[in-house]
């Protein structure tokens, strides 16, 4: 692998990673406030399955950079601008409605992109897809079914899906960006084109907003910037909770 | 120097932190062990992507091997081919429904997964197979959370992966 192709790999799977430690973390929050008993363990278990995912391509990211950093160094210890998350995942929980229109969004994605990751030329990347797929694949169900039951719900559930529905669209473009080094990633089969899971994506979404009688938000201005660094403000409050321990305590071991 | 079938035994020996009553050999985390003469090399696999358990299974070989004075041995961890409940053993199948806790029915070669097809779930403690889901995720992230309507008792299921 040469240098190109390695930094292209090293930043493919922190945006991999920081998306989904954030979204981790996100959900995470619901801790001790979901609607029900069921949900709250619900939410958690799918929180602490993001985190194991985060962990894994991390991990793989400090090794492909080659500077000796951890999964922790990374983790705790890179301010904003070197977080490489989706916009998305960042956006603070709001209702449950948009946090399960949130999480629909990104499971489809994360569905269609382990599904393909699972042919990568990569031989760790292949790993963590065969792990990732089996349990993404029932986080899509679950979400699946709770916003067709809140779309196809009562007239509040209804109203309360539609405008986080609408609220949120305006970050789904960013989900889909590639970095010019994805180029040389996709080349190398080690990646796919985002362009080819856009399509997956748009008939998994249209298939589970038809039945849960949602529109599709007609054409908006759409925010980017994740990959690069410009994130909104929401997210440096995640990481001041985040790494207050390990920037505290620097010498810290748990 | 330990042989091969040794460090196998020890290894029986350490249970699974949130089911005390499995092996890690029950459980199927265990993939290889190999010994030559610079040491042993004890390869496993996590169960799922965020258990907390796996960090705490892998200090737990340590200081087993350790206490049972085994010399120079690392531990490697592999993700592929990903950890399936069919590796769980008969042994670890029978314990499990001991224990209260209703083992993974069927094989995931089906792809059970995909499907919302229910599946017919024994309840561990009557046998009865007149089970329903109550949550598909349960206490811990191997589980889901079943409820028997003859013998009205709630229990956990090992799901299926």
């Amino acid at each position: 692998m040469n240098t190109n192709q390695q930094k292209a790999l090293y930043e493919y799977l922190l945006w991999m990673g920081d998306t989904t430690l954030v979204l981790g973390h996100r959900i995470s929050e619901w801790c001790g406030h979901g609607p029900i008993l069921e949900e709250d363990i619900a939410l958690t278990n799918i929180a602490l399955d993001l985190l194991g995912q985060a962990r894994f391509y991390l991990t793989y990211a400090g090794e492909v950079e080659g500077k000796g950093r951890s999964e922790d160094d990374l983790a705790y210890l890179r301010d904003v601008m070197d977080y490489k998350n989706s916009l998305l995942v960042e956006q603070p929980n709001g209702d449950f409605a948009y946090t399960m229109i949130r999480q629909l969004l990104f499971t489809a994605l994360s569905y269609h992109l382990q599904e393909a990751l699972l042919s990568s030329s990569d031989e760790r990347i292949r790993g963590i897809a065969e792990k990732a797929i089996k349990e993404v694949t029932y986080h899509l169900r679950h979400v699946s079914d709770w916003v067709i039951r809140l779309g196809d719900g009562t007239e509040e559930s209804h109203n309360k899906a539609q405008e986080a529905l609408d609220e949120v669209w305006m970050l789904v473009d960013d989900l889909f960006v590639m970095l010019p080094g994805d180029k040389l990633l996709v080349e190398e089969k080690i990646t796919p084109d985002l362009a080819d899971i856009r399509k997956k994506w748009n008939d998994t979404i249209k298939g589970v907003l038809e039945e849960a009688t949602l529109k599709v938000p007609s054409e908006t201005y759409m925010m980017k910037g994740g990959r690069e660094g410009k994130h909104s403000e929401h997210l440096g409050f995640i990481l001041a909770e985040l790494q207050f321990l390990p920037r505290a305590y620097p010498d810290a071991k748990w | 120097m330990n042989s091969n079938e040794q460090i196998w035994s020890f290894l029986d020996e350490v249970m699974d932190p949130e089911i005390p009553v499995l092996s890690i050999l029950d459980l199927g985390i265990v993939r290889s062990v190999e010994v030559n003469a610079e040491g042993s090399l004890v390869t496993i696999t996590p169960t799922y992507t965020g258990c907390p358990a796996t960090h705490i299974i892998e200090e737990d070989i340590r200081s087993k091997l350790k206490e049972k004075g085994v010399l120079n041995f690392s531990i490697k961890t592999i993700l592929s081919p990903a950890w399936t409940t069919d590796w769980i053993s008969g042994e670890g199948r029978r314990k499990l429904k001991e224990y209260g806790i209703a083992p993974p029915e069927e094989s995931t070669s089906d792809k059970s997964l995909l499907s919302n097809k229910p599946k017919v779930v024994h309840c561990p403690r009557c046998n009865s197979t007149n089970t329903e889901m109550r949550s598909f995720f349960g206490s811990t992230p191997c589980k889901s959370l079943y409820v028997c309507s003859d013998c009205k008792e709630p229990f956990d299921y090992f799901k299926c992966l």
